[in-house]
């Protein structure tokens, strides 16, 4: 998963989110180390201290913990990873649900087009 | 400690009647990478030179660690001037050897890598590069010394998009977390992601200091389209 940062949302909320996505696709796996602040900087293109800002987010939310003298790892609790990815998949529903009634489609034609876009694949 | 640099009501006039800053005060703290950001004859060039030293203030004062501009505050700033003024029949070797005298922080080991990772020979002349060449080099020599405060003026603007991504990135992962780079520059969309704060400058004035993730936050628009929409013409 690439950084693709866009313009207009805060920086350190897409790159919060690059990682969580990380993390759930298991790049990161679950008491693994993370790359330090400066490598995730470099690599993002994005300034360092916005990065600390989003890893002490995550420390925050528990989804990574900071290891004494060894930077920060991935959390061991699965059961926090499935809820990120469940928190993660419901905005990008509601985001979905949004956009469709913007153009004027009913929760019934929008569950209709779900279904018959699955029978294509 | 007291704030990197301290400016009180800093004015420059240019031939008793081009006022280029106008009564600007502004504190530019330690730690950052500011974007120093306003249309063409702003004062963006005066401002970085009043830091610099190279100009004396017509009015107020700048101070940096507390002190005025002078031989102190010169081996702590790293000032790269939107001309290049090398002499074009020197090597970039001797150019090393010649930064080296010059500046006790400089280390020639971090210039021979980044060098080494742009694909730039050691043994040649100055001038049988290109601008974007030889701009690099000279952004490398700035960029190798230790100092506090960096002052680049429009450091990326001759050189090629990928070669800009280096730079940016060897900014981001060389300078010393204790250290400010002040950067003007046009090119906002390029280096907005790494930039902590911005300032916009117009007419001479301070019109706005802020974070980026304030401004984008707040505005629910890049620096970029902010800019654009400040400095409509």
């Amino acid at each position: 998963m690439a950084w693709n940062l866009n313009s207009d949302r805060p920086i350190y909320a897409q790159i919060l989110e690059v990682i969580q996505i990380r993390i759930i696709a298991g790049v990161y796996k679950p008491g693994e180390k993370i790359p330090s602040v400066r490598e995730l900087a470099a690599e993002a293109g994005v300034n360092p201290n916005t990065m600390q800002k989003a890893l002490t987010e995550l420390e925050r939310s528990r989804l990574v913990m900071s290891v004494r003298t060894s930077g920060r790892m991935v959390t061991e609790d699965m059961e926090m990873i499935r809820q990120t990815r469940e928190h993660l998949a419901r905005e990008q529903v509601q985001e979905f649900i949004n956009r469709m009634k913007k153009l004027g489609f009913s929760r019934a034609e929008v569950l209709k087009l779900l279904e018959q876009e699955e029978g294509h694949e | 400690m007291s704030e990197l640099v301290q400016i009180h009501n800093l004015t420059k006039v240019y031939n008793k009647k081009k006022m280029a800053l106008d009564h600007m005060n502004l504190v530019i703290p330690r730690g950052r990478i500011i974007g120093l950001l306003g249309p063409n004859g702003s004062g963006k060039t005066t401002l970085i030179k009043l830091i610099s030293g190279l100009l004396v203030p017509t009015e107020g004062e700048v101070l940096i660690n507390g002190n005025k501009p002078g031989a102190v505050t010169k081996a702590q700033i790293s000032y790269l001037p939107e001309r290049t003024y090398f002499q074009s029949n020197m090597k970039v070797k001797e150019l090393i050897d010649y930064f080296a005298d010059f500046y006790g922080d400089f280390s020639r080991e971090r210039a021979k890598e980044l060098l080494r990772n742009l694909n730039i020979d050691e043994q040649a002349r100055l001038k049988t590069l290109s601008k974007g060449t030889k701009e690099k080099v000279q952004l490398i020599m700035v960029m190798s010394r230790n100092a506090q405060l960096f002052l680049l003026d429009e450091p990326i603007a001759g050189v090629d998009p990928a070669a800009r991504d280096y730079i940016l990135r060897t900014i981001i992962t060389n300078y010393n977390s204790n250290a400010t780079i002040l950067i003007s520059t046009h090119l906002i969309s390029d280096i907005e992601n790494i930039l902590d704060e911005v300032i916009f400058i117009r007419d001479g004035r301070m019109i706005l200091q802020d974070t980026v993730e304030n401004i984008r936050g707040q505005k629910g628009k890049s620096v970029d389209a902010y800019f654009r929409e400040v400095f409509v013409c």
